[in-house]
């Protein structure tokens, strides 16, 4: 026993700084000294779908190239937390100025039976014109629950048919090509949100 | 959808992986075959054995590839139940079986015929030599649970698709090398064997840290884990409860572990000739039957 330990105490050593590096270094990931956001630079897939939008278009990612995109999740009937949040980028979004034009906000519906075309438009057009609502079919929003790993959950409906609607709260923010760079949080305020995307419009 | 049809479903893999399925597949192949082999030419394969280790690989399957692979990155303590089966029963109740007998029987004459370069060989068995290592294995076991649960990097794991597989992946692969190592029976270890009184002393050991880390989890009254409200939970429960729930499962379950791990090693010691001292055991032979001694 003791001259095992003797005889691989170097490898042992070895592996357990290894270790230690290795954590340090993961550690650091989800961190960029340049933003104020949560960096998700190789975390999280490049932008990709295929939905219906406000005007009951079909529309691909390809669409939003060379755009900043900002892909939020959420319904129109949600009481608190989305109206929170797209009232947020709204303003981060008047922040930044007329550079806002190259700024897409996509609202993708997680309530597609509810949210007809026709609901989307006119609940989006209350927050901006680089708003835009999108409708997936069940299959997409599918693969957009596994694309991006954000969850919806039904509640069991009340007497009059009312449900409410669980869902991933973070917005995630593309560069122009596409690319998945940031990720804003309900604790973000609209000032640091402007911040970055001043700063992302810079280097891109 | 009829009701059957969506029962089904929570049983389908929700990211199919064709390495797990394979792999699995050929597991199950190998093992089947062994016993068929192994009952023709006369062996004993007893029912409970095959039964506790199909209990083991069917659970770690289920864990990766049904509905739990969904809910666990959208529920802290669905996750910690995954882990719990990963990285404890599941490779617990494969290497208690001791299929080692079986799946040598198992495997076809034209693969025992393979041979690989030296190097490689030597090379995994290296590797193998320094994983299995005492002071290594213990390390690695309770590290690789640290690891993971770190805020930061908990946060990358759950929302990267191919680091949320690593991390379910390094669990299992973990959990089996650390488990062997500690359960299985020292004449079928090989050069890997280490003592008995040894494997109590790790056992005992890495119990605390999962009690600490355990207990932090459970009794920190802000969220650790944001990314479960960012990314949506599978249903709506409270954070906080759901981190205790969480922690609780780091906590008690984790401690039972080694406690059965101590049994099955004290067990080992009781049944193995070579284990306890030959001349204790002969004293103790002597003392029963002092008139077959003379």
């Amino acid at each position: 026993m003791s001259r095992r330990l003797q005889k691989w105490a170097p490898a042992a050593l070895l592996l357990t700084t290894a270790l230690v590096l290795t954590g340090t270094l993961a550690g650091c990931v989800g961190s960029d000294p340049h933003y104020i956001l949560t960096s998700i630079s190789g975390l999280v897939s490049p932008l990709d779908f295929s939905m219906t939008d406000e005007d009951g278009q079909p529309v691909t990612a390809a669409d939003y190239r060379h755009q900043l995109v900002l892909l939020y999740f959420g319904y129109t009937e949600c009481p608190d937390e989305c109206p929170t949040t797209l009232t947020m980028l709204a303003n981060a979004l008047h922040t930044l100025g007329p550079a806002a034009s190259q700024v897409r906000v996509l609202f993708v519906t997680v309530d597609p039976n509810r949210d007809t075309t026709g609901v989307l438009k006119r609940y989006v057009s209350n927050f901006g014109p680089q708003f835009v609502g999108l409708r997936p079919d069940q299959d997409e929003l599918t693969a957009l629950s596994k694309r991006y790993r954000i969850s919806y959950h039904y509640e069991k409906p009340d007497k009059d048919g009312n449900y409410e609607v669980d869902h991933s709260s973070a917005v995630f923010i593309f560069d122009g090509r596409g690319r998945a760079r940031l990720l804003a949080l309900s604790d973000n305020t609209s000032q640091q949100v402007a911040s970055d995307l001043h700063r992302l419009l810079a280097t891109s | 959808m009829s009701p059957l049809v969506t029962d089904l479903r929570y049983l389908l893999p929700w990211q199919f992986s064709p390495t797990i399925f394979i792999l699995t597949a050929a597991t199950v192949a190998l093992y089947v075959r062994g016993v068929v082999i192994l009952r023709r030419s006369g062996g004993r394969v007893g029912f409970w054995r095959v039964f506790v280790f199909f209990l083991g690989l069917g659970l770690n399957y289920a864990a990766l590839q049904t509905y739990v692979d969904y809910l666990s990155a959208h529920m802290f303590w669905i996750h910690r139940f995954q882990h719990l089966v990963l990285h404890h029963i599941g490779p617990v109740l494969m290497v208690l079986s001791g299929p080692d007998r079986i799946l040598r029987a198992g495997v076809p004459p034209g693969l025992r015929q393979v041979r690989v370069a030296p190097w490689i060989g030597r090379s995994i068995q290296i590797l193998f030599r320094v994983v299995q290592h005492p002071i290594v294995a213990p390390i690695l076991f309770v590290g690789i649970i640290f690891f993971w649960l770190t805020p930061s990097i908990h946060f990358t794991a759950m929302i990267d698709t191919r680091r949320f597989i690593l991390m379910n992946w390094s669990m299992l692969a973990d959990g089996l090398l650390f488990w062997w190592l500690m359960l299985a029976p020292r004449q079928v270890q090989g050069h890997a064997a280490i003592g008995y009184g040894t494997r109590l002393v790790i056992l005992s050991i890495v119990a605390i840290p999962q009690l600490l880390l355990g207990a932090y989890i459970t009794l920190h009254t802000t969220s650790l884990y944001p990314i479960y409200a960012v990314c949506g939970r599978a249903w709506a429960v409270s954070p906080l409860y759901d981190q205790q729930i969480g922690g609780l499962l780091t906590w008690i379950p984790a401690a039972m572990m080694s406690l059965v791990g101590i049994l099955v090693v004290l067990h080992h010691i009781l049944h193995d000739p070579e284990a306890t001292d030959v001349r204790s055991r002969r004293s103790l032979a002597a003392a029963a039957h002092p008139a077959g001694s003379a």
